[in-house]
């Protein structure tokens, strides 16, 4: 890793942090837990990249991990802006982190544990990535707040190249994953927490 | 001018520079915790150099009296008094020097502060270091006593009093050394063995010191945070130090859960982190 990845990342870890502080104040109770988790995660693990370097990509945490961000992310985004579907939308959201997790954890010779991933990410990042753009486009946000789904889409670029690598079917080469992930995390959070605090 | 640089370049290693800054940055954020007046230059110079000196000299104490020890082992073989580059009467003088211009300057500052920190200069050199570090593994317990007096030192300067949130401040810091000692202890295991140093692998096992640092690491984070809330820190704030409690939290989990030398070195390198940030948040939390 080199000393420009760990400013990145730090810089990352530095955004998440400033969105958790301060970045949701304000919010209703749900949308800010759901918020302080997913800016939480893009915390903790910027920290984990800076101190044990990629290695900890392989670990199998990552893609239950790389879930919760999409998850946490589009159930406030639904709770705020959906009211009609907020507790439908809950449900997904439980019933899905718990399928990913259990699919995750015992093993199975099927292709259920990929179908599961791809459903709970498609969902979510369809959320993340449309939602602000109607909201913007009805006029109920500011133009700003299309920075969101352009995070969205950086962040759903991530996670594929992530999948994708460690599912052994990688779109990248690893070494070029490795060398762009940590400026694509940044330039995701720097969106996020941009779209938030002008949109 | 040359020559003195060069001293200086051999005893910085011998004051553990990243640890003394680390405990350093404690006793400040526990003197801001308590609301002062933050451009109270006078009194924030003093506590700066009372804590450096005093926390340095004891670390030079503290190597001078293990120097046998640290020459026996790999990691530390190398350090100026084990290798030779430092004689151990000048290195003796420079702690003695150092701790007494440290625990002067706090008693100086205020009685309660100067007495707090002479404790954690006592219970560090003679309890710690001196008495228990070669009889038992439970040494690190008073190592953890002694760090957690810059904390609790930094907050009676501010209010003139050692209260609750002090000492949960303390706690915090006490129960996040074993993280940082105990795992050194497994990583550096031989080392220690050929020196004779009683350790927690050695005594109960590679498993039970897992479960210790999990449990230490919680116990850190709960003190902590619990002492952040009782502050009054702002929500946003509380929101930081509970997602950076999480991460050590689930850390110290996996150590128990999957062990791995990866791991155990992650949760020691972000236990100084959370630490550190822990520090910081406290700090900003309450202006």
């Amino acid at each position: 890793m080199t000393p420009l990845d760990r400013v990145l990342l730090l810089v990352t870890g530095l955004l998440a942090a400033y969105q958790v502080v301060v970045g949701i104040d304000g919010f209703s109770t749900l949308p800010m837990v759901a918020y302080t988790i997913a800016f939480g995660v893009l915390l903790v693990a910027g920290l984990l990249l800076i101190i044990l370097g990629f290695d900890v990509l392989d670990s199998p945490i990552v893609v239950i991990a790389s879930t919760i961000i999409p998850l946490a992310l589009s159930l406030g985004m639904v709770w705020q802006h959906l009211p009609s579907l907020r507790g439908a939308y809950l449900v997904f959201v439980l019933l899905g982190f718990l399928a990913v997790v259990v699919t995750r954890t015992i093993p199975l010779c099927s292709p259920l544990p990929t179908v599961v991933l791809a459903l709970i990410h498609g969902v979510a990042g369809v959320i993340i990535f449309l939602l602000p753009l109607l909201l913007v486009q009805q006029g109920a946000m500011k133009p700003a707040f299309a920075l969101v789904s352009a995070g969205g889409a950086l962040i759903g670029i991530a996670g594929l190249l992530l999948s994708f690598l460690k599912t052994g079917r990688p779109i990248l080469a690893q070494k070029t994953i490795l060398r762009i992930l940590p400026g694509l995390l940044s330039v995701t959070t720097a969106c996020f927490v941009a779209g938030f605090r002008f949109g | 001018m040359n020559a003195l640089a060069a001293k200086l370049r051999l005893y910085w290693p011998l004051i553990k520079s990243l640890q003394t800054g680390l405990l350093v940055a404690t006793g400040l954020a526990g003197y801001m915790s308590a609301r002062c007046p933050l451009f109270n230059l006078p009194t924030m110079v003093g506590l700066f150099f009372s804590l450096v000196a005093a926390i340095s000299g004891s670390t030079i104490l503290n190597m001078w009296w293990d120097r046998d020890i640290d020459a026996r082992m790999r990691r530390t073989r190398c350090r100026p008094l084990a290798a030779g580059r430092i004689g151990p009467d000048e290195a003796l003088w420079v702690g003695l020097v150092l701790s007494l211009l440290g625990v002067g300057l706090a008693a100086v500052l205020d009685p309660l502060y100067g007495l707090i920190i002479f404790a954690g200069l006592f219970f560090d050199v003679v309890v710690y270091t001196i008495w228990l570090k070669r009889r038992t593994c439970w040494s690190i317990v008073w190592g953890g006593v002694s760090g957690g007096m810059p904390i609790l030192a930094g907050r009676a300067l501010g209010l003139g009093r050692v209260d609750a949130i002090g000492i949960l401040l303390a706690l915090g810091i006490l129960f996040w050394i074993p993280t940082h000692i105990l795992t050194f202890s497994m990583r550096y295991f031989d080392d220690y063995q050929a020196a004779g140093v009683p350790t927690f692998p050695a005594t109960y096992g590679f498993s039970f010191t897992r479960a210790t640092i999990a449990i230490s690491s919680i116990l850190a984070a709960l003190a902590i945070g619990f002492a952040a809330w009782s502050i009054g820190m702002s929500w946003g704030c509380l929101r930081l130090l509970g997602v950076l409690s999480s991460g050590l939290l689930l850390l110290a989990v996996a150590v128990t859960v999957r062990p791995s030398e990866r791991t155990s070195f992650g949760l020691f390198k972000y236990a100084s982190v959370y630490m550190l940030s822990a520090m910081l948040i406290v700090v900003i939390g309450v202006l």
